[in-house]
């Protein structure tokens, strides 16, 4: 049993990932019909979002320190960030501290610039060209990102620690009633999946809720009629283009603490994305997500020893797997719905 | 000739002209002159260009022909890389077995994989193709180790079996050769300042190219060909008529397949070692990136797309700063160090920036790839030539 909660809170947060970034490609694909394969460089645009503010707050100068001596005797010099100096010590130490839940500010209207100068500049010239040139075109584009990111921050991947306040990990176990020590979790990672949940309900709330979210799922259920009545559908859709690559931004903000950012992170969960995104039907949001945790937390069990005892290497070819039986068997995936990529 | 109208044995007569005489024209420039670096008439490279040829235009077969996008054809490639390198282990150092086996195993893993991928079309279909090389690539590295070698890879030993070869000579390594001709022996010809290597090797991979190249033009020329493009036009009205379009398919991706396996084990033969890394799902984004890059679903394109991304990788990864302060020593100072800050991003180690950026252009405003590119050229010359000679003549277009 505790192995079980486990593997699934295990499951959480990189379905958490899979999810968000899916929902995203879902947003864009079911809303401009366009399949964006650089999907995968937003996210990984958003992690460096988070590594950029990271080295702005910790901008320093340097200052000589009378009461310290190196080893050899002379005065230490020791390297004072400006936040420190403008805000105090403590809450300069806090601002740094906190660097990664401030970068979801920062990184937020950096994305939607992003996704809006995407698609003005490039995406908009593909509407009517095939699947396939899309497909090429996005390919193309998410080389080009990742190159540049390589070019500035290097190839290595760079630690960005979560604030202090969440280091360590949770005891879940004492909590729900099981013996203490056996399901322990990070405290980020809970702060993530909460984070992803809340950003999901948000889109879904901003879709469902707001008269711009019905003009947008009119628009997105058929163009043609909401361009008849004198609606901009355009304008909309393109804001929502940037609304979803501030969701992939947001997703790879918060990613941080887990893994190191590093420049070819976007196309390793770009691959799983894709996947997560067909199995849950081309097109549908809740499928996106739906499929986004099914999968993580299928993945997780099959990392599990036991699992790998009777089918090693199950854990690498799990999610693969899965999508290739729901394919066939239902080939719209999970929710898709009819006509939608048929040809 | 050979069953080819004039037009296509031009082409390939062109094409095995070129493959004769690559020692030379990829050699141009002499050598320990600075444009050295530039040469690109060394044996490793020109067996790559002919190999990943031959890679690409099977999958031009596949996507050019019918227009299904496999994003999985690099598990094809390793596949057949394997099956060479356990041919070598077991059985004979000589590379004819090692080709066969690789051409044979691929097909039948394509048609396992086929007949499922293909029971969908369009972007499914390129997931489903995916899904199943990153399965065949995790599982070659982790679990497969036993028969792939895991991380390590596997290489031909001293005390394999090799039931076929009669022992080795004490100290001596196993070397793959055709009955006795070391695939890395080589003919060096000297004149004057330039050195021509002839390899034994290249002229092998040359000559299958050549014949791989000669059967893609039967099959483009051919009844099933033209069913082919039949499926990528329109597959609806393919059915209506009553026909059932897989088994075209089928038999499409089959031989890409094939293609896909006969490079691999082309690439044993060559260098003897096989690595899971060559079934990443990179590797066959590159084998797209060739086909677009040159033109898809033409005939010559996907060689020229080869040619041109192993050349820049090999080539344009190799400048430094360095070499580019020498090109640009004629400058003044700081515009100098101006340019080469420009340059800079795009060579070295960022030359997949540059292939990134060619790429999308090509994407943008060159659909047909460089042989469309080509044929533009082309035809803007040729218009300029008839538009002087009849001023108020309507030139017909050209297709």
């Amino acid at each position: 049993m505790e192995a079980i909660v486990l593997q699934i809170l295990n499951g959480l947060d990189k379905g958490s990932a899979y999810a968000l970034i899916a929902l995203g490609l879902t947003l864009i694909f079911g809303t401009l019909g366009v399949v964006n394969f650089a999907h995968g460089a937003l996210f990984m645009i958003g992690a460096f979002c988070a590594v950029t503010l990271s080295r702005i707050l910790t901008l320093s100068h340097t200052v000589v320190d009378e009461t310290q001596k190196d080893f050899l005797g002379n005065p230490l010099k020791v390297d004072v960030p400006y936040m420190m100096d403008w805000f105090g010590e403590s809450t300069g130490a806090a601002i740094i501290d906190w660097a990664v839940p401030l970068s979801i500010l920062f990184a937020i209207p950096v994305m939607i610039a992003i996704g809006v100068i995407m698609e003005r500049g490039l995406i908009k010239h593909f509407y009517k060209r095939p699947h396939a040139d899309q497909i090429l075109v996005t390919f193309g584009l998410a080389i080009v990102l990742q190159e540049i990111i390589k070019y500035y921050y290097g190839a290595n991947p760079i630690p960005t620690p979560a604030p202090a306040a969440f280091k360590g990990s949770f005891d879940f176990g004492a909590m729900m009633g099981f013996d203490p020590n056996t399901i322990i979790y990070p405290y980020w990672r809970i702060i993530y999946f909460a984070f992803a949940a809340v950003i999901i309900g948000a889109v879904f709330a901003f879709l469902q809720f707001t008269t711009f979210g019905m003009v947008v799922r009119a628009g997105m259920a058929d163009r043609e009629t909401v361009q008849l009545l004198g609606i901009n559908i355009d304008r909309r859709f393109t804001l929502m283009f940037g609304i979803a690559a501030a969701v992939a931004g947001l997703a790879g903000v918060m990613y941080t603490p887990i893994n190191s950012p590093n420049y070819h992170m976007g196309m390793d969960f770009l691959v799983l994305s894709f996947v997560v995104v067909v199995v849950g039907g081309m097109g549908s949001l809740p499928g996106a997500v739906a499929a986004g945790f099914l999968l993580g937390i299928l993945e997780s069990f099959a990392s599990m020893r036991e699992v790998l005892a009777v089918l090693p290497g199950l854990n690498q070819i799990i999610i693969y797997l899965v999508a290739i039986i729901i394919l066939l068997t239902r080939p719209r995936g999970l929710m898709g719905r009819k006509g939608v990529m048929e040809d | 000739m050979f069953g080819l109208d004039k037009k296509d044995f031009r082409l390939l007569l062109l094409v095995a002209v070129l493959v004769a005489l690559a020692p030379f024209i990829l050699n141009p420039f002499p050598e320990g002159s600075g444009m050295a670096q530039f040469n690109a008439g060394y044996p490793d490279l020109m067996q790559r260009f002919v190999i990943f040829g031959i890679f690409a235009i099977g999958f031009n077969i596949l996507f050019g022909l019918t227009g299904y996008l496999s994003f999985g054809h690099a598990a094809f490639l390793g596949v057949g890389s394997y099956a060479a390198i356990w041919m070598m282990k077991l059985l004979t150092m000589n590379v004819i077995p090692a080709i066969i086996v690789s051409v044979i195993v691929a097909g039948i893993f394509s048609l396992a994989v086929g007949w499922i991928s293909l029971r969908r079309s369009g972007i499914y279909f390129s997931i489903l193709t995916l899904a199943f090389a990153q399965m065949s690539y995790s599982l070659a590295y982790s679990v497969l180790t036993p028969i792939t070698g895991g991380e390590t890879g596997l290489q031909p030993k001293i005390n394999d079996p090799r039931i076929l070869d009669g022992a080795l000579a004490n100290g001596g390594t196993p070397k793959a050769n055709l009955f006795g001709l070391e695939m890395g022996s080589s003919f060096n010809l000297d004149v004057g300042a330039w050195v021509f290597t002839f390899n034994a090797g290249y002229y092998l991979a040359g000559i299958v190219m050549l014949l791989a190249f000669y059967l893609s033009i039967r099959i483009f020329r051919s009844p099933f060909g033209m069913m082919l493009r039949a499926v990528k036009s329109n597959q609806q009205r393919l059915n209506y008529t009553g026909l059932n379009a897989k088994p075209y398919t089928l038999a499409a991706f089959v031989i890409s397949g094939m293609y896909a396996g006969l490079a691999g084990g082309l690439m044993v033969a060559m260098d003897t070692q096989v690595g899971a890394e060559r079934m990443f799902w990179t590797a066959s984004g590159e084998v797209v990136l060739m086909s677009i890059l040159g033109g898809v679903g033409t005939l010559i394109g996907p060689v020229l797309g080869a040619g041109a991304i192993k050349y820049m990788e090999n080539i344009l990864s190799k400048i430094n700063s360095d070499i580019l302060h020498t090109w640009f020593a004629f400058l003044p100072d700081g515009l100098e160090d101006f340019v080469v800050t420009l340059i800079y991003p795009f060579i070295g180690k960022g030359w997949h920036l540059t292939l990134g950026l060619i790429f999308m252009l090509v994407v943008i405003f060159l659909p047909g790839g460089l042989v469309e590119g080509g044929q533009r050229v082309a035809r803007l010359f040729g218009r300029k030539k008839k538009s002087t000679d009849t001023p108020d003549g309507k030139t017909t277009p050209a297709e």
